[in-house]
């Protein structure tokens, strides 16, 4: 990926007439060059500026400048001493860790598994299945987050309405499934309200079909031969779904595992339009927070401040596992 | 299964196996066919599920406060929801044309300039060698790491401060598409310059011993054979310009006649909204989704395959 790689692979085509003269590239890179330093770079820039500024509504008025403040936006997203209920930099972090691990693990096996059920030689129907799962992929994210919204709805929602016909059948009244699934307060595992288990079931119906579309690619590419020759060596069907099919799933999975969990690490819409962050605060990301911090709270140097701080954290995480992945690549090809 | 044919000068012993493994795949016994065949549709109807239930809710004539029970069907179902909500989807006096029209000018708007800026730059960046490349790609993949809501705050005081009279650049459409090209171009250049760098330069090199000169080499030769790449990234432009919220939702004024689709399913369903209209907010959403929920199925096999490399900016 990075461009030292890239251009050693592009070297210097000897004897061509065609110019490689630096000027052509910067007539070819001016124009999106112009547009990005202006709206693109620039406002980065300008967001370390007003980081270390008190920048905020009122500021907004002409003749109102905002008044360099240092690192206390900083300190104050720090130590959590902005005056927003519910505000907990470490426990938002924490949360949103767990939510793309936890997210990614199942979207994997989910992927996996089905990708495998698919690939079952013989199997009827393939085809049609695999166009049919590809479906949850094409629906605009904000839709989907707005249909699990309304589904999960306490009252109105499609899921208590299933359960309590269900639970009629074994005739537990209909009270008892007026689940609160958005807002109910309390934990049902440390860091976890009902409200995750909610966004973990949307989330997953949304995320694992990308993941069998990227097994089944590895599971295709598998030789027929290695089957029948750990076979003949007596491997058991485990012993050969480990050391065959996994080998060969592994380097594909695991790059796109990495872009997964970049992506639901980074996911706004259904934290956003499912629960708003709550109950108390507890299934806020760090995008959404960044998002209310802006355009509801209007404190526009801590919103800077808290995207460089998200910055810095996406730097680690992409270092980290790059190193993670490159470590544990032995099976590499 | 052709394997079969390929190794029948190979040992007897292994041919048979072969061939008695060969039988088995073929034939799964029918109990097992059927077994997976439910599991196939379990896994279907999961899928299908909140895709069904939107719809049915949107064609329920009832317009039921609450929901009576769960009804896949609902009784004497029609469109009544959607020429109700196509004309006033939200409380304000603007129909859901006006609001798609917005949304359309942002997506275009979105789709046309990342597409035609990032196309050269990726260009410069497969295959030209200048100062300062490395530094830009660098610079490029830093931002594409950032999510597009982490830069609301500067964008939205840099656009403020662009006021010609009553005009505020900010509340404007054209405020919010540049707001969206920020993240956006960078993404088509790494997106387009990924695609490019896979074409082969012989075909250059051939057409400049035919007399080519650079600029005709790349009309002719590279933007032609790019044009899955180039429909794949301005489709993804035209998405995310057509969903946009960020940035609508936080800039556009309080004139309902400027917002977006986004802005309006946002005060049907949003933190802030009070009691939502579920059948209108159905019918909102199949309308929404639909058109390019269909683009994307059509093009499906080209994105996917690119998704699983390369990333979208969201």
């Amino acid at each position: 990926m990075s461009a030292a790689s890239a251009d050693a692979s592009l070297g210097r085509p000897k004897g061509t007439r065609l110019p490689r003269d630096a000027r052509t590239a910067y007539l070819y890179i001016a124009p999106a060059l112009l547009v990005m330093a202006i709206i693109t770079f620039y406002p980065l820039l300008f967001q370390v500026y007003i980081s270390f500024t008190d920048f905020e509504f009122r500021n907004l008025l002409p003749n109102n400048p905002a008044n360099f403040v240092g690192a206390e936006n900083y300190l104050r997203i720090a130590q959590d001493r902005l005056n927003i209920p519910n505000f907990a930099f470490m426990r938002m972090l924490a949360f949103n860790l767990w939510w793309a691990a936890s997210n990614v693990v199942i979207h994997v096996i989910i992927g996996v598994g089905v990708a495998l059920l698919l690939n079952q030689p013989g199997l009827r129907f393939r085809r049609f299945w695999r166009a049919l799962y590809i479906l949850p992929v094409v629906i605009p994210p904000i839709i989907v987050a707005t249909v699990w919204r309304n589904m999960f709805d306490t009252r109105d929602g499609v899921i208590n309405q299933a359960l309590i016909g269900l639970g009629g059948l074994a005739r537990i009244p209909a009270e008892a499934f007026e689940i609160d699934w958005l807002r109910a307060p309390q934990d049902i595992l440390p860091l976890m309200p009902l409200a995750f288990f909610a966004l973990l079931i949307a989330n997953t119906w949304l995320g694992w079909p990308l993941n069998a579309v990227v097994a089944t690619g590895a599971l295709q590419s598998i030789p027929k031969e290695l089957y029948e020759a750990a076979e003949m060596d007596g491997a058991g069907a485990w012993q050969r779904f480990r050391n065959v099919t996994l080998v060969f799933l592994r380097p594909a999975m695991l790059p796109y595992a990495i872009y997964g969990f970049v992506i639901t690490f980074n996911l706004f819409y259904l934290s956003f339009f499912m629960t708003a962050g709550g109950p108390f605060g507890k299934t806020e990301l760090l995008v959404t927070q960044a998002f209310r911090l802006a355009s509801q709270q209007r404190l526009y140097g801590v919103a800077a401040a808290f995207a460089v701080f998200m910055f810095f954290i996406l730097l680690a995480i992409t270092l980290l596992v790059n190193r993670a992945a490159k470590a544990t690549a032995s099976y590499d090809r | 299964m052709t394997a079969d044919r390929t190794t029948a000068g190979r040992s007897r012993i292994t041919g048979l196996r072969r061939k008695k493994r060969y039988q088995e795949y073929r034939n799964l016994t029918t109990r097992r066919q059927l077994l997976l065949q439910a599991l196939c549709l379990f896994v279907a109807l999961t899928v299908l599920f909140p895709i069904i239930w939107v719809v049915s809710l949107s064609l329920d004539p009832r317009g039921l406060a609450s929901a009576d029970g769960l009804n896949l069907f609902p009784p004497g179902a029609n469109f009544d929801n959607y020429f109700e909500v196509i004309e006033r989807p939200t409380s304000n006096p603007v129909t859901f044309w006006q609001l798609a029209f917005n949304s359309l000018l942002l997506a275009v708007g979105a789709m046309v300039f990342s597409v035609a800026l990032g196309v050269s730059a990726a260009y410069a960046f497969s295959r030209l060698s200048f100062r300062g490349r490395n530094v830009l790609m660098l610079g490029i993949l830093a931002v594409l790491m950032l999510p597009a809501v982490a830069a609301i705050a500067p964008l939205f005081l840099s656009l403020n401060a662009v006021r010609v009279g009553d005009f505020n650049l900010r509340q404007s459409l054209v405020g919010v598409g540049l707001a969206v090209t920020s993240g956006l171009l960078p993404f088509a250049i790494w997106n387009l310059k990924g695609y490019l760098d896979t074409i082969p330069k012989e075909l250059e090199e051939a057409a400049s011993v035919d007399g080519a000169t650079r600029n005709q080499a790349f009309r002719h030769v590279i933007l032609p054979l790019a044009i899955p790449a180039l429909a794949v990234t301005g489709f993804l432009g035209f998405v995310t310009g057509w969903t946009e919220f960020y940035f609508s939702s936080t800039f556009l004024g309080e004139k309902p006649g400027d917002w977006t689709l986004a802005v309006a399913l946002n005060s049907m369903v949003g933190q802030f909204a009070t009691t939502t209209p579920w059948a209108k907010f159905s019918a909102f959403a199949v309308l929404f989704a639909l058109p390019v929920s269909l683009v994307y199925l059509a093009l499906q096999k080209y994105i996917v395959s690119g998704l699983a490399i390369g990333g979208v900016k969201g």
